[in-house]
């Protein structure tokens, strides 16, 4: 039988050799691919018609659109409408990866913790920089919290800044195991189906109750990635 | 005939401009944060922020005493201070998640 780990396997499709680094187009860039086809072209349809009472797909569009400005006016406020269009890319991007990770045979990108990985060290420099750019080195300021006596500095400090730097790793890692630990249980209890004949129909009953709740974690992982994204642009912003 | 009409419905879209804009006014403060979901998601966040922050310390005291050569005791020293990142974390997120009344 098939492990439950065998989905998670990259295999290259086009293998691309760039001197010694394997840039290979592997299975997992093609899901992001098909990702972003099948998002930007959803939301390509949903705008392009503009109708005053909006059909389906046009609702889908507004729907994401409201959650998103919604979302950064709550988090943000005013100042957080010029990030409006990464935070809503992140979001959409990540959902729509969750979401057709669910697909049969299909891959989930975002169940591979490089890829989220690399999404949260992005967001991590960009707000760094954001951070420094605002205020400029008054931004070393947010690794003293407020009322701190002088005498704590030093243990203060580095504490800060260990907690700082475990942000990326916290973003990545909550998304990463999320999607995994999901797909793997699936794959798990799929598994008793054939193994256990006619009593099968229990966990046969139990895998279709574990694909609704995967869809809303899909859900709830594209949600919290994004909302965190958005706290740490305020942090970045406001300082404290 | 069409006169009249047009300051009205010109008043009526810097009404609406007015409307829009205030959506977005500054005053317009953060009230809820945090990104709470329920227990679990509370639970599983908490976990993740107290291990990556011991994570990084660790991390950080290795590559300090690589590049200093006082193996092991920059990562002992690191360690604890991770574990120290790891509980402030917990006590950000517990304070966000009390911010919102639910």
């Amino acid at each position: 039988m098939a492990s439950p780990l065998e989905q998670f396997e990259i295999s290259p499709i086009v293998p691309i050799q760039l001197g010694s680094v394997d840039v290979s187009f592997t299975n997992s860039s093609l899901w992001m691919v098909i990702t972003v086809v099948v998002a930007g072209g959803t939301l390509a349809i949903a705008a392009g018609r503009g109708a005053m009472v909006p059909g389906r797909l046009q609702s889908i569009g507004e729907l994401l659109y409201e959650f998103i400005a919604g979302l950064i006016k709550e988090t943000i406020g005013a100042e957080g409408r010029k990030y409006f269009p990464i935070i809503f890319t992140i979001f959409v991007f990540v959902l729509t990866g969750n979401l057709l990770g669910m697909v049969p045979y299909s891959f989930t990108f975002t169940s591979h913790i490089i890829v989220t990985f690399a999404m949260a060290i992005v967001i991590f420099i960009a707000v760094t920089i954001l951070g420094f750019a605002r205020h400029g080195t008054h931004f070393f300021a947010f690794f003293v919290p407020p009322g701190t006596p002088l005498i704590m500095y030093p243990l203060m400090i580095p504490i800060e800044i260990l907690s700082y730097l475990s942000r990326p790793i916290s973003l990545a890692v909550r998304l990463f195991a999320n999607m995994m630990a999901g797909h793997i249980l699936l794959k798990v209890i799929a598994g008793f189906v054939a193994a256990m004949g006619v009593f099968g129909i229990l966990p046969l009953a139990l895998v279709v109750a574990l694909t609704g709740l995967e869809i809303i974690i899909a859900f709830l992982q594209a949600y919290v990635f994004t909302i965190l994204t958005c706290l740490y642009i305020n942090d970045s912003i406001k300082l404290h | 005939m069409s006169e009249p009409e047009r300051p009205s419905s010109l008043d009526d879209l810097n009404q609406r401009l007015k409307d829009a804009r205030g959506k977005f006014a500054p005053d317009a403060a953060p009230e809820d944060e945090g990104a709470s979901s329920g227990g679990l998601g509370l639970g599983f966040r908490v976990a993740i922020d107290l291990v990556a922050g011991v994570a990084v310390g660790v991390f950080v005291g290795w590559l300090l005493d690589r590049w200093l050569g006082t193996t092991p005791w920059l990562m002992v020293l690191f360690f604890f201070l991770g574990a120290g990142a790891g509980f402030s974390n917990v006590l950000r997120a517990e304070r966000e998640s009390r911010k919102k009344p639910d």
